[in-house]
């Protein structure tokens, strides 16, 4: 066996060493290992996914050597599920493979205690009916449920978990926590003794623009009654000043400060987004609530009490033109800050796990320090039951995409992938799957389409002739680039989910192969 | 009619669903029906452009779309790093040209499939290597690899008298790249979209650390890491250049980081960051290629049949926060040294070979030196090796108004390095060359013809 810290190298510099060990340790169930359900697992399996259960009922066909990778003319005849599961195992020897053979829709029917077992089900090329009962199972078992379908062109992502909060989402692009209008004591302190009026220049040109922020920022609010820049004007101006202050024209770090000026201008406190967690119902936790809540329960207290109206400080700070020894301190200042921000919030933790029953110890201190220093970008995604959007979409939402130019395809496909699913509960048979009868197929389809969007209560004459022509055309057929790219997705989402890192997609994802125009849709 | 001919019972029991059947949301070139199917298997040839985590998706999505004659071109060797994403390798694979294995595995698996593995630089192939392709599809991580391809497949552009592309001298690139959770494929239809060099903006050189920034105010790890590889080690190894593949080398390069780091109380310094500060090691995953290579095998299928609309021009996946995907339709620069017409250069007949040399060097727009010279298929000098040089160099004293068969106007091709300062580069530039007083007097017949 090759070193794992080498073998995974390239992706635990994304997730690591935690984010694998929760891959390592989860168990995953395929239904169904057509195209899109192998290539779904096979991402998972390279990257070290604990264990791998392939159900599928059927046999190796001709057909199937045309779109999966996974199935060779040897396997003919044989179970697809046990041929899938074979070349899997071959990719990764760390990696516990084994396979079922029976048809899902069977599993689902007569043996719904099954799935609790797994850490995440995915399920692919069911049709709605399916869909909906196993959600429901899922859902019941507090197991993730992802789904994924290929058909023809087009396809769809959905999963289905009844609350994922996150606390790593690394975001690309999030405002550093600098406080730079808001400084604590020792924030102030520290700029205090810091001259930037230095005859020295090499000294003056080594300031960090957080020192030269900070200080402009008093002084402004000084001679302001207090207030800081907020016209755009005075933002103007602000920049001006420090530019004044500028003593050679080769001063990055006043150029980094005038860069960085918006960060005094941003206002203070927490973001809506954070405010909507804190004030989410489930933060008034009780013995039942899990330790995600628990934390944030004790974040709330502690924005309302020390934190004075902000989360505990992140701690960290980016790299700037600076003397090396004005960064190390200035770093290990942010550093002592938040590490104090964390106590309070720790001993907070540990008082309500008390109040609620539970031992206090029983969040560790590395969880909650992560969720200390990540406390600004928490995320809470919450998925509807299936059933409960086929039933009843967002209607508001859905008119909005049936008369978008940006969605109309997107949307189309929508209604037509479970159109299609109609037309095979009523004629046994997916439209165009069989040779002949293509037009009767056609206008079949259509007065189904049509049907399901009035069900829906919208009008049916937004869909196109041609989308619904092309549906047709594909006759359910299962294409590997299509099926690679939905498979693609379908493991991306699942490594989020299981890692518990970066945020899961909302909604439906609708794959577009015609041009690309792929869309979400909040349904 | 058509639809009879669909098998259940056959391999390309889905994809004829998608060949055989007539549709009103396709390309303006589609004639759907078994010649289609056939003609992709027999006649279409496609050249992949690397055998890594891209590459090995794309050789398995290809092999699985209809095509039959795939080449794969890679100089890289199998490494433990790559088995987290290039499935068609295994352990014991390591150390093996990818290129070769990767070809083996997927001719194992999908009968009647024939890859041809080219286990070299893309430098070292003559330009007629590419032109025998329908379509190259790059699965590359490095941004001087895709400007090279994409000057080739310009190459072979051929712009009529109205200077619009010849549409049987198009050749069809489609690019993908990744990078963690993000990626993005792109179709280039050289003359018609935008070429790889008309958007360069979009992969901005990267971020170097000021050197004093390393020598005397370091503050990040990262800067420890850059001084011990760029500065330090020079200082102590006189001579011995560094190599980031010796793990000693590597070794050593983390511990006098780390010795600095520790001077100056810079925490953050490990084995594992030395690498990827080093090696630029950019972080890649499964998911994310398998999204990318899907949709770059999906558009080369389209751009081949005809059988759907062709992505314009350009995709990008991020599943950071959420998922977002995004077409946008970039524009060709019309100017475009590399897909444009060329640049116009006026010549008198008497000069040589060497002095129009001489001038490329000189030229605001090339500026390039040790330049190899071909027009049409024949190399009028070669800079290098030296046995092709000294086989060409009699040619240098000739007019090139004679070594061009006396043609009044020609397309030359030119390469060489080009550009300022340490940012130099092998490059490939075309000419449109005419000739002073004889062009003039043809005007009429050239137009006439
Ligand atoms: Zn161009």
């Amino acid at each position: 066996m090759a070193e794992p810290k080498t073998k995974y190298d390239r992706q635990l510099r994304i997730w690591g060493e935690q984010g694998q060990a929760a891959l390592e340790k989860a168990s995953i169930c395929l239904l169904n290992c057509g195209p899109t359900g192998s290539e779904t697992l096979k991402n998972l399996v390279l990257g070290g996914i604990g264990s791998i259960t392939v159900v599928d009922g059927s046999k190796v066909e001709h057909g199937d050597l045309g779109n999966n990778f996974m199935v060779s003319e040897s396997s003919l005849g044989q179970p697809k599920a046990k041929c899938v599961c074979a070349f899997l195992q071959e990719l990764n020897d760390a990696v516990k493979a084994k396979f079922i053979e029976e048809h899902p829709v069977t599993l689902i029917e007569t043996n719904p205690s099954f799935f609790s077992q797994f850490t995440l089900v995915v399920a692919t090329q069911l049709v709605e009916d399916s869909m909906v009962k196993l959600d429901r199972i899922c859902r019941d078992a507090n197991v993730m449920l992802i789904f994924a379908r290929s058909y023809g062109l087009t396809g769809f992502v959905r999963i289905s978990v009844k609350e994922h909060a996150v606390i790593e989402s690394k975001p690309d692009h999030f405002l550093d926590d600098l406080r730079l209008n808001n400084p604590w004591p020792e924030l102030k302190k520290f700029t205090e003794n810091v001259d930037l009026d230095t005859s020295d220049p090499v000294v003056h040109k080594h300031i960090p623009y957080i020192l030269i922020l900070v200080k402009t920022a008093e002084e402004w609010a000084k001679s302001h009654g207090g207030r800081l820049p907020s016209t755009r004007e005075e933002k103007k101006e602000f920049k001006e000043v420090i530019k004044a202050k500028m003593v050679a024209t080769d001063e990055d770090n006043f150029k980094e400060a005038i860069e960085a000026s918006f960060k005094v201008f941003a206002s203070q406190g927490i973001s809506s987004d954070l405010k909507r967690i804190l004030d989410d119902t489930c933060a008034e936790v009780d013995s039942g609530a899990s330790d995600f809540w628990v934390m944030v329960a004790a974040l709330k207290e502690f924005i309302a009490n020390e934190g004075g109206g902000e989360a505990p400080l992140e701690g960290s700070i980016p790299d700037m033109t600076s003397s090396t020894e004005l960064y190390v301190n200035l770093q290990k200042l942010y550093q002592a800050k938040a590490e104090a921000d964390f106590l309070v919030v720790e001993q907070r933790v540990r008082n309500i796990l008390k109040k609620i029953g539970r031992d206090p110890y029983s969040i560790s201190k590395t969880v909650i320090k992560s969720f200390c220093k990540n406390a600004r970008k928490l995320t809470v995604c919450r998925y509807k039951l299936i059933e409960e959007e086929f039933n009843s979409p967002v209607l508001p939402e859905l008119q909005k995409y049936l008369t978008d130019e940006e969605y109309s395809v997107a949307v189309g496909f929508y209604i037509l992938l479970r159109a299609v699913d109609r037309f095979s509960a009523n004629y046994n048979t997916f439209p165009g799957q069989f040779d002949g009868g293509m037009d009767e197929d056609i206008s079949r389809l259509k007065t189904t389409a049509v049907s399901l969007l009035s069900d829906l209560g919208c009008n049916g004459s937004t869909l196109t002739e041609d989308l619904i022509n092309e549906m047709c055309r594909y006759g359910a057929a299962e294409l590997h680039a299509v099926a690679a790219y939905i498979g693609g997705v379908a493991s991306q989402e699942v490594i989020k989910l299981i890692t518990r890192q970066f945020v899961p997609m909302s909604g439906t994802f609708i794959f577009n192969g015609i041009d690309h125009k792929s869309q979400l849709l909040s349904l | 009619m058509v639809e009879s001919r669909i098998s259940s019972s056959s391999r390309s029991r889905d994809l004829d669903k998608l060949l055989l059947r007539p549709g009103n949301l396709v390309g303006p070139t589609f004639e759907p029906g078994t010649q289609l199917r056939d003609d992709l298997q027999e006649y279409a040839r496609i050249l992949v452009v690397g055998a890594g985590g891209l590459g090995c998706e794309l050789l398995k999505d290809l092999a699985l779309s209809g095509f039959r004659n795939l080449e794969v071109i890679d100089m890289d060797r199998i490494e433990v790093s790559n088995l987290n994403r290039q499935f068609l390798f295994r352990l014991e694979d390591v150390g093996q040209p990818k290129a070769e294995v990767a070809a083996k595995r997927v001719m194992e698996r999908v009968s009647g499939v024939n890859i041809v593995p080219h286990f070299c630089r893309i430098e070292e192939k003559e330009l007629e290597f590419y032109s025998e392709f329908s379509i190259i599809v790059l699965g590359l991580d490095s941004v001087e690899a895709r400007s090279y391809i994409n000057a080739v497949a310009c190459g072979f552009l051929e712009y009529d008298s109205n200077d619009e592309p010849v549409e049987e001298t198009v050749k069809p690139m489609v690019d993908g790249g990744t990078e963690g959770f993000k990626g993005h494929a792109r179709v280039i239809l050289p003359g018609m979209t935008p070429c790889f060099e008309c958007t360069i903006w979009l992969f901005p050189p990267q971020v170097k650390f000021p050197l004093c920034t390393l020598a005397e105010t370091p503050r990040t790890a990262a800067h420890c890491i850059e001084y011990a590889h760029l500065i330090k080690w020079d200082e102590v190894h006189s001579g011995k250049s560094f190599d980031p593949d010796n793990p000693e080398h590597m070794q050593w390069v983390y511990l006098e980081a780390a010795k600095r780091a520790q001077l100056f109380g810079i925490p953050g310094v490990t084995y594992s960051l030395t690498q990827g500060v080093v090696k630029n090691i950019i972080p890649a995953i499964a998911s994310t290629n398998a999204i990318i290579s899907a949709a770059c095998a999906l558009e080369t299928l389209k751009i081949a049949s005809g059988c759907s609309k062709t992505l314009s021009n350009y995709l990008t996946y991020n599943g950071v926060e959420g998922l977002h995907t995004k077409v946008t339709e970039f524009v060709k620069d019309k100017d475009c040294l590399v897909c444009g017409p060329g640049i116009f250069i006026e010549l008198e007949t008497s000069v040589t070979l060497k002095m129009f040399i001489d001038q490329l060097e000189d030229h605001p727009k090339l500026l390039m030196s040790g330049a190899s010279v071909r027009v049409g298929g024949k190399n009028l000098y070669m800079a290098a090796p030296p046995l092709l040089e000294e086989m060409t160099r009699s040619n240098l004293g000739l007019p090139l108004f004679e070594l061009m068969d006396k043609s009044p106007t020609g397309v030359v091709h030119v390469t060489g390095t080009a550009g300022k300062g340490d940012k130099r580069q092998s490059c490939l530039r075309k000419l449109r060359v005419a000739f002073k007083a004889v062009g003039i007097a043809d005007t009429d017949m050239a137009g006439g013809a």
